[in-house]
């Protein structure tokens, strides 16, 4: 499904590479989870996946699709949930996603009828007409994972989808996710939490300075580390208990 | 289409609940054109409602210093008070308590009379002595030449001086001819009655306005300030539109928008629709308050009769022309602290040198060069075309043709910049 070859990052100015030779590939309907601590990596290799930023070096296609040739196709394929909220604050939660929505060429019933389902499913139909900005980080967290799905994509990236929302939200979203992969949608996702990862996700790869250090099923990767209880400790014993605090 | 279409209501939702954006755009350049249409409109003015008080120390106290002191109060300027010692009007002025003093010198109008009934009677004794091939003159009392002086206060502007200098100037001319054609008079004859000179103005100076449907197009302080104001309000579209892309940057919904499969060409096509409709309705508020509200206050009517279709053209095309600037500046800019102030700043730069706040003919070379290249000079232009020269689509086509130009350049730097920086 996507397949990763020899990719490098180094931003202008940088002394080092923030991604590094990284050979991947991820298939097809996998809940698959990219791991590391701050600074890794991850959200470089995802911001290059969707077009956001361009390699230096190296190559990738998505369900054979190059972004080079098949710009267009390619990002009707995929979904992205960024970090930030990245929606209006002004415009309500309806008005948001039918803006989105158009932007992948969906319109009128069926589109609308695509936002009330999803916004149902997590819970927030009876917002639908208020303003974002009255939102809780939750609730914008939700409306943010439903901007990126409307189009039905192949491939659903999520960078840190539950990062500041509180638990009932995060099961929420938890489910959601693995409803949309039951219904076919290979899904990448960038987390901390290390927990959430280990039951969610089908593989993981953890990566470190840039590079891809281990990969695997949770279960497999803990049982490979002496005295290793959860993907924590298998994470601690790669990556180290050193702060990487960066500038 | 539909995507232009939904991303120009997305513009129109968040322009609609941005009070602050709507008041910029829609209420500030009302304010802004109403008073400077106040403040201008003065120079136009024959009667003045406020007059400059100025003072003056009159050690003539004869015809001449009353025939300036007549001229001042008649010319509806001045405030004309008298003060007897000139260290305390010097004083006065210098301390900014008024702009000017004037002193007229001792034996002004008696030494005046004196030198030309002196020169006249030497003209009258040399064709006398022509005749009567004599060769003795009366002797000749040297007169000292004699200062009017003018204290300004340091503040005052240059061409208040020059204005004041070049109106006493005028009047001391016509007192001098006045007492030249009297001295011959009363040379020649003795009947004070008997008209020998003919003391009208013999030139006098009419000026010739273009003409519509056979009646003068004159000109006023609202045909001048409302299209050159209007224009300066439709570039200052700039500043909200560069805010509004800046800000999708740091939402991140631009980040959103740059996954989607939407070109940058149609995310900026949906602000340039909704822009330019703001921009048309800003230019119809300008007309509707030149036409019905300066008139309610005491100014004149702005007269658009007949030039509608021709204005709304220019305004149209301005309004592309401040948009793709707009674009460009917000596509550049990564802060709003950069965008606003810069593009606030770029506004008054721009009207500087197109014309707006002084006619491009008086700046030096080097700015009325720099000025063709200032679209709000195309633009103005276009208006003057159409409100003061009574010009054609002909007349317009080439400025139009310009902002249409700087519209497709702006936008186009703005993509390809977009690009280069976003390249996958």
């Amino acid at each position: 499904m996507i397949s990763i070859q020899q990719i490098s990052k180094q931003y202008k100015g940088a002394e080092q590479y923030s991604v590094s030779n990284l050979d991947l590939s991820i298939e097809a309907q996998e809940i698959f989870g990219l791991l590391g601590p701050n600074g890794a990596g991850k959200t470089t290799l995802i911001s290059i996946l969707c077009a956001l930023i361009e390699p230096t070096s190296g190559s990738f296609s998505i369900d054979g699709l190059t972004y080079k040739k098949h710009k267009n196709k390619l990002k009707q394929l995929i979904g992205i949930v960024p970090q930030e909220y990245a929606l209006y604050p002004t415009l309500t939660a309806f008005e948001n996603l039918k803006y989105f929505g158009s932007m992948y060429g969906l319109k009128g019933k069926s589109l609308d009828e695509k936002i009330n389902n999803a916004l149902e499913h997590l819970g927030l139909l009876q917002f639908a007409h208020k303003k974002i900005e009255t939102f809780s980080g939750g609730m914008k967290r939700r409306i943010n994972l439903i901007a990126s799905i409307l189009h039905n994509p192949k491939v659903l990236f999520l960078d840190e989808p539950t990062v500041g929302v509180d638990v009932q939200s995060k099961n929420v979203i938890i489910e959601f996710l693995q409803d949309l992969n039951k219904n076919g949608t290979t899904i990448i996702y960038t987390s901390h939490h290390l927990n959430e990862a280990e039951l969610f996700c089908s593989r993981v790869a953890i990566i470190d300075h840039g590079k891809l250090v281990i990969k695997g099923e949770p279960k497999a990767l803990i049982s490979q580390h002496k005295g290793a209880h959860n993907l924590e400790d298998v994470f601690l014993s790669i990556t180290g208990k050193a702060l990487r605090d960066h500038a | 289409m539909h995507k232009l279409l939904a991303s120009t209501h997305k513009e129109f939702l968040l322009l609609s609940r941005d009070i602050g954006a709507i008041s910029i755009l829609f209420l500030m350049p009302l304010v802004l054109i109403i008073t400077i249409t106040l403040i201008q409109d003065s120079t136009f003015k024959t009667v003045h409602d406020t007059k400059i008080p100025i003072l003056i120390v009159d050690n003539d106290n004869g015809k001449v210093s009353k025939a300036v002191f007549d001229g001042l109060k008649n010319a509806n300027s001045f405030e004309v008070i008298q003060k007897h010692n000139e260290d305390e009007a010097k004083d006065l002025v210098f301390s900014g308590s008024y702009q000017l003093a004037i002193i007229i010198p001792e034996r002004l109008s008696s030494d005046l009379e004196y030198k030309i009934n002196q020169n006249v009677e030497g003209i009258i004794e040399k064709f006398a002595m022509e005749e009567s091939d004599s060769t003795e003159t009366a002797p000749i009392k040297a007169i000292p030449s004699k200062e009017i002086k003018l204290y300004f206060d340091p503040a005052s502007q240059i061409a208040f001086k020059t204005s004041v200098k070049n109106g006493i100037d005028k009047m001391i001319s016509q007192i001098e001819t006045a007492s030249i054609y009297k001295a011959f008079q009363d040379q020649i004859t003795d009947d004070p009655t008997e008209t020998i000179f003919e003391t009208d103005k013999f030139i006098t100076f009419k000026e010739i306005m273009p003409l519509k449907d056979n009646k003068e197009i004159i000109p006023n302080s609202v045909q001048h300030n409302v299209p050159a104001w209007t224009l300066f309000a439709i570039f200052f579209i700039i500043v909200p539109l560069s805010i509004n892309i800046v800000k999708e940057k740091s939402q991140g919904t631009f980040v959103r928008l740059r996954t989607n499969p939407v070109s940058y060409a149609t995310v900026l096509g949906g602000k340039t629709v909704l822009y330019l409709v703001v921009c048309l309705v800003q230019f119809v508020l300008m007309l509707l308050v030149g036409t019905y509200l300066l008139p309610a206050i005491g100014l004149p009517q702005l007269d658009i009769s007949g030039k509608l279709p021709l204005l709304f053209i220019v305004a149209f095309f301005a309004g592309l022309a401040a948009i793709g600037l707009g674009l460009l500046l917000g596509t550049i800019a990564k802060t709003q602290e950069q965008s606003a102030p810069f593009g606030a700043t770029f506004v008054v730069i721009l009207a500087a040198i197109g014309g707006v706040w002084v006619p491009v003919f008086i700046m030096p070379k080097f700015m009325q060069i720099l000025s063709n290249i200032s679209p709000m000079n195309w633009g103005l232009n276009a208006f003057y075309d159409v409100f003061l020269r009574n010009g054609s689509l002909l007349d317009i086509l080439p400025e139009i043709s310009l902002l249409l130009l700087f519209f497709i350049l702006t936008m186009g730097f703005a993509i390809i910049y977009n690009e280069k920086k976003n390249a996958v």
